[in-house]
């Protein structure tokens, strides 16, 4: 045998069927696969140009800046434009993503790299007006100038500038200096670099204390020499043959020095402070005309909330439009959860759409934010919850509530260097929301006091800074402190929120706290709920690692006056998109119940056609098989056509060799397999599977098949069972008497041998004494006592208007057993009728003689109609008539020796003829 | 013997045929049903036993599954969280799986689905009520594994409130309402290991391939969900909301993955179980 047939044997043949429902199984996943890896073809063309502008305080500088420019492909005329700028340390790259989404809204979006980052020339300046914002009015010209930039006027393109925190600065910036802007939209930015750097919590002109773990975090991003991993930040480096020193990298002098400056003592000289405060938007945000949105971020320690209320309240004050949002994410947070990202993104669009493009309707002043609501298990980020209220609240809320702090004054130490520090944020490391819950706040035992409300009695939703009043003493008279609220669950944990932390350097201190004067202490602000039963804690500590603590060490007495003031707002959950999905889940619920009930009604409605017989004259016979035809889907055709009817009282044996069709006949009968043509009638009920007229057939089909667990009684109980009808109606004992297995029915099945497991299916087909009893095969591993006995069984069967359906292979069974025999070949019936008549004597006989050729001779003389030779010696003769006596009496006379004279009936004739012919067998039919 | 006008012989209705109380017992008396509930008895136990050995000492491991094993042994709550989240990523699986891709199949491999059909069970209805104990048998397999766990648990460490890694404690009694409201889950997402396995035990003359089989789909659908570069697409895998139960131990608890998870569970089952019925009520049995 090929391997080619093998294989075609072992592959289903090609039906039609299979051949549609193949190939429409394969356009579906190649549509599926398709659809995933088809190239979206971009809504965008880019185009990369390095823009030289001329830059530097006196207008005499030329630097060279990386940019992109991305045009919407389609577009009709002038299209608006939008400067998007970076964050420190980043590239053009980092915002492609960003810049992409607002391209295919119709935006030409411009994005560079600013001076001092990657390729682009000159220095960092941080965002100093003479250089970056200077920069940035050298690309709007260059807008202006593109064919495909709308304009407002010569020199002047339509554009909104857009940028996350040195970017956001810019755009602030850049708004303040050049009336061409039209909309910003800056976000996690600050307002004064003073107070970002220097923050100062308490209500005096002290300076702050410096953020050092953030400052080296942004003069490292400076990046002295580009050490990137990758092939990608390498190209990216400076140009070539610039040269950087190695302790400044690729910051401007100025910068440098202040850095160092701050950096080595904590307390900035003049013209540090003065650089600072020119790198801020603070100076000139007061003379932004252009709308502006600003975004921040609520887990920021960075550029904490109250650096966009400064910027807001400056911007609002000129009468321009400002409108605030706040997300939970930031410098420390990331970009938050995706709900909140796509609120940023919204509002975004929104403003631009409007103030820039022209289109939409005003964006509303409201002020939305978003407050931690849980943990999601999928995403392993934060959910947060959205909220809107009418007006900016500013920082102090729209509502206050009061919180008593209990705990005396305490003494607390300064380790010298400030180490060991407590730790409260972890800066630089970024988008590890997760801190947010297991809190990384450590505090060192002896450095800090602790202050504690009793448990509050109900919720409450603070939005804003919370502030304190603080009274210390220092041998020194000076003190830098660290207040920090904490959210304490009714285990005790106590939660940081966002890590935010209030840093107080406070300045001519008496010794005795005492005599010292109390301070108002602006804690961060945070978006928090504080849980009913949870209790308020302050603390005030004397380190922290994200800041420059003294040198020296000393010991400050603390006290925490009892007032805790806690801002509240009360905002409308803005509609969480997801609250879709349950609709969708209750319609699905919905549409499946009705779909089955739709099922259910059209079942019964079914059912009840088939409770009256369709056939009514043969309502009375308990079997009229006709024209029955059975091919399988491969194309093999079992039955070829079969037509045969059982009377009640008889014993009807359907006889043929292996593979006549037998089989696939009586898997018919029982509704087990659908025939492809004809129809058999039982009690006059055409057959389908599941004819409730099956309950009057009692059946053995191709072998038993029983539980293997239980034993022989159970397994007829659990079949009696499944049938739903009267126990009583089974009729165990005579079934149990018929499977005669004696003790043995207390077994299990598993244990039975073949003959055993064989009665006791042909008991369980008796059970509750069908009137038509199908048996495959019965006698099927009985030995002969048992045969003889299963022959009486059926005959008394069939005594009261009941009948017997045999199928065997065996002639001398069906004669023996049967009133009637139907005898089939290859699916095709070759004889049937009444035993009698097809046993009776056949008009042949076979004769074994010693001399062939001259027995030939004497028959044809006495005009039999056919001599067949038969083996060796024998013949089979055709008598004619002729009577055997005259036979063998004329072969004696002409001195042929008769060894045998068998007569011949007429079913062996046929049957052997079919064995003969067919002894090969054609498979199991 | 007198002719019925109905169909049937007497007392023959297709309503009663195989009463669901009829097969309950006909599965009740399988040694694998009587293994897989035992097993789901037990293994709170054998986890409990595990946990008595490793009170010595405090191994430096640390991680994640240190802090799963802390809570689990700080009440009873958590214990039947830790008990549960171990079994559902294979051991629930398989047992669901079992239940419901076996009913069918090991019945044709017995040859005893035959004799069913032609007592005559309808065929939708003997299906429906295989599918209807098979659910039951795999909701109580899973009952088993929360209460024994439960009352183990808390005898053995106390009845405290529900502790969790990702939010704070939730007293005892809203505690109990979320472990069940997580098996309840639980619950709605193995319908689709239900739904594939019985489907192809309908398929199937085998057993084991049946199982195995709804298994094996699951373990794929796991692993592609894995890969986050398939993006959307993996919203569409069977598996992907199977670990939004956690969801309910955040404060306050996050439903929407729930909900996701759930139309997602119950649409693929009723995929499964359409075409199993589709299936089987057209085709020849041939076993």
């Amino acid at each position: 045998m090929s391997w080619t047939s093998r294989l075609r044997r072992a592959l289903p043949r090609p039906s039609r069927r299979r051949i549609v429902a193949g190939s429409a199984a394969l356009v579906l996943v190649a549509g599926l696969v398709g659809w995933v890896v088809w190239p979206e073809r971009d809504a965008w063309t880019t185009q990369d140009e390095m823009i030289t502008v001329v830059t530097g305080p006196e207008r005499n500088e030329n630097v060279a800046l990386d940019a992109r420019l991305y045009l919407p492909r389609d577009r009709d005329g002038k299209v608006p434009a939008v400067l998007l700028a970076h964050g420190f340390g980043g590239t053009k790259e980092s915002v492609s993503s960003d810049a992409e989404s607002l391209a295919e809204r119709g935006y030409a979006v411009l994005t560079y790299t600013a001076q001092g980052f990657g390729r682009s020339g000159g220095q960092i300046h941080l965002n100093s007006p003479d250089y970056e914002i200077r920069d940035a009015q050298g690309l709007l010209d260059w807008l202006a100038a593109r064919p495909e930039i709308q304009t407002d006027a010569a020199g002047d393109p339509r554009v909104g500038v857009v940028g996350g925190s040195y970017g956001g600065a810019l755009a602030l910036m850049l708004a303040g200096q050049d009336p061409r802007v039209d909309a910003i939209v800056p976000s996690i930015t600050w307002n004064d670099l003073t107070n970002v750097f220097l923050p100062q919590s308490a209500d005096t002109s002290a300076t702050g204390v410096f953020k050092k773990g953030w400052a080296g975090v942004f003069f490292g991003n400076g990046g002295a020499v580009p050490t990137g991993d990758d092939a990608a930040d390498l190209a990216a480096g400076p140009p070539v043959g610039m040269t950087v020193d190695p302790a400044c990298g690729r910051f401007a002098a100025d910068v440098c020095k202040a850095y160092l400056d701050v950096a080595t003592t904590g307390d900035p000289d003049r013209s540090t402070l003065d650089l600072l405060r020119r790198s801020s938007p603070a100076a000139t945000v007061g003379q932004i005309k252009a709308p502006t949105l600003l975004v921040q971020g609520a887990v920021d320690t960075l550029f904490p909330l109250s650096e966009a209320d400064a910027n807001a309240r400056s911007i609002a004050a000129a009468g321009t439009p400002v409108r605030v949002a706040w997300f939970t994410g930031g410098h420390d947070g990331g970009a938050g959860p995706q709900s909140d990202q796509d609120r940023v993104k919204f509002l975004t669009v929104q403003w631009l759409d409007h103030y820039v493009k022209g289109e939409g309707e005003a964006p509303s002043d409201n002020f939305t934010y978003s407050r931690v609501a849980g943990f999601s298990a999928l995403d392993r980020g934060l959910v947060t919850n959205g909220y809107s209220a009418d007006a900016y609240p500013g920082l102090a809320g729209t509502g206050r509530t009061r919180l008593e702090l209990q705990g005396p004054a305490q003494p607390i130490a300064n380790p010298p260097n400030g180490n060991p520090g407590a730790i409260s944020s972890l800066p630089g490391t970024g988008g590890r929301l997760s801190q947010l819950l297991s809190g990384v706040a450590a505090d060192i035992p002896g450095q800090f006091a602790r202050f504690e409300t009793p448990p509050v009695g109900s919720a409450i939703d603070v939005v804003g800074s919370p502030t304190v009043r603080l009274r210390a003493a220092s041998p020194t008279g000076e003190a830098t402190l660290f207040v920090k609220l904490y959210d304490v669950d009714e285990s005790g944990a106590p939660t940081l929120s966002a890590g935010l932390v209030a840093p107080v350097r406070l300045t001519d201190l008496p010794a005795s706290v005492d005599e010292a004067e109390e301070r108002t202490i602006q804690l961060p602000a945070i978006v928090r709920r504080i849980e009913a039963g949870h209790t308020v804690r302050v603390v005030v500590a004397t380190t922290d690692q994200a800041f420059l603590s003294p040198v020296a060490p000393a010991t400050y007495t603390v006290q925490v006056a009892s007032a805790l003031e806690l801002p509240t707002a009360v905002g409308t959950p803005i509609a969480n998109p997801q609250t879709v999905w349950r609709y969708v889940l209750a319609g699905l619920l919905v549409a499946i119940a009705i779909g089955l009930v739709v099922v259910l009604l059209v079942r019964r409605r079914r059912l009840r056609r088939g409770q009256t017989p369709t056939v009514p004259e043969h309502a009375e016979t308990p079997l009229v098989v006709s024209g029955l035809r059975k091919a399988y889907g491969d194309g093999f055709v079992a039955v070829e056509e079969i037509s045969f009817t059982v009377q009640r009282g008889q014993v009807v044996g359907l006889l043929g060799p292996n593979g006549a069709g037998k089989t696939t006949t009586l898997r018919v009968l029982m509704g087990l397999t659908m025939p492809t043509a004809g129809e058999a009638l039982v009690f006059g009920h055409k057959l389908v599977p599941g004819s409730p007229v099956l309950s009057r057939v009692g059946a053995l089909v191709e072998g038993p098949g029983f539980l293997p667990h239980l034993t022989g009684l159970e397994n007829l109980q659990a079949y009696w069972k499944a049938t739903g009808r009267p126990w009583a109606d089974a009729r165990f004992d005579e079934a149990l008497e018929i499977a005669g297995l004696g003790d043995s029915v207390h077994r299990r099945t598993k244990k039975y041998s073949h003959g055993m497991r064989q009665r006791l299916a042909i008991a369980q087909a008796m059970l509750g004494l069908p009137e038509l009893l199908v048996l495959d095969e019965p006698t099927d591993g009985l030995d002969p006592p048992q045969i003889a006995e299963m022959r009486r069984v059926l005959k008394r069967y069939a005594t009261d208007g009941r009948a017997v359906l045999v199928s065997s292979h065996l002639l001398a069974e069906v004669e023996q057993t049967c009133t009637h025999a139907v005898v089939v070949n290859k699916g095709r019936i070759v004889a049937s009728g009444p035993v009698e008549d097809i046993v009776g004597d056949s008009p042949s006989v076979q004769l074994e003689v010693s001399d062939v050729p001259a027995a030939e001779r004497v028959l044809d003389e006495l005009g039999v109609r056919s001599v067949l030779p038969d083996g060796p010696s024998g013949l089979i003769v055709d008598m004619n008539g002729t009577p055997r006596s005259e036979v063998v009496a004329s072969l004696v006379r002409a001195g042929v020796a008769v060894d045998r004279v068998v007569p011949r009936r007429r079913l062996e004739d046929a049957f052997l003829a079919l064995v003969g012919e067919n002894s090969r067998g054609s498979g199991d039919r | 013997m007198s002719v019925t006008t109905s169909a049937g012989a007497t007392g023959y209705r297709p309503s009663r045929t195989l009463p669901i109380w009829a097969e309950v017992r006909r599965q009740a008396s399988r040694r694998r049903t009587q293994l897989a509930l035992g097993f789901m008895a037990l293994l709170p136990l054998i986890v409990l036993i595990a946990f008595e050995f490793g009170t010595g000492e405090d191994d430096e491991s640390g991680g994640a599954f240190d802090s799963l094993v802390q809570l689990a042994t700080s009440g009873g709550l958590n214990f039947a969280l830790f008990c549960l989240a171990v079994s559902t990523g294979f051991l629930l699986i398989v047992v669901v799986a079992l239940f419901c891709g076996d009913t069918v199949a090991s019945e044709a491999s017995w040859g005893s689905l035959r004799y069913l059909l032609a007592v005559p069970v309808p065929r939708a209805r003997l299906l429906a009520v295989k599918l209807i104990v098979a659910l039951g048998y795999s909701a109580l397999a899973l009952l088993t594994l929360v209460v024994t766990a439960l009352i183990a648990g808390t005898l053995r460490y106390g009845w405290h409130p529900l502790g969790s890694t990702v939010a704070a404690e939730i007293a005892p009694g809203p505690g109990l309402l979320r472990l069940f409201a997580i098996v309840g889950y639980l619950a709605v997402s193995m319908l689709v290991v239900a739904g594939l396995a019985f489907l192809l035990g309908v398929l199937t003359d085998a057993p084991l391939g049946a199982v195995g089989g709804a298994v094996m789909i699951w373990i794929l659908s796991s692993i592609l969900d894995q890969i986050t570069a398939l993006g959307t697409i993996r919203y569409l895998l069977p598996t992907h909301f199977s670990d939004a139960w956690q969801g309910l131990l955040s404060t306050p608890a996050q439903s929407d993955d729930l909900v996701k998870g759930a139309i997602s569970a119950v649409a693929y089952a009723t995929l499964c179980w359409g075409l199993a019925f589709w299936r089987f009520t057209r085709k020849d049995v041939t076993s």
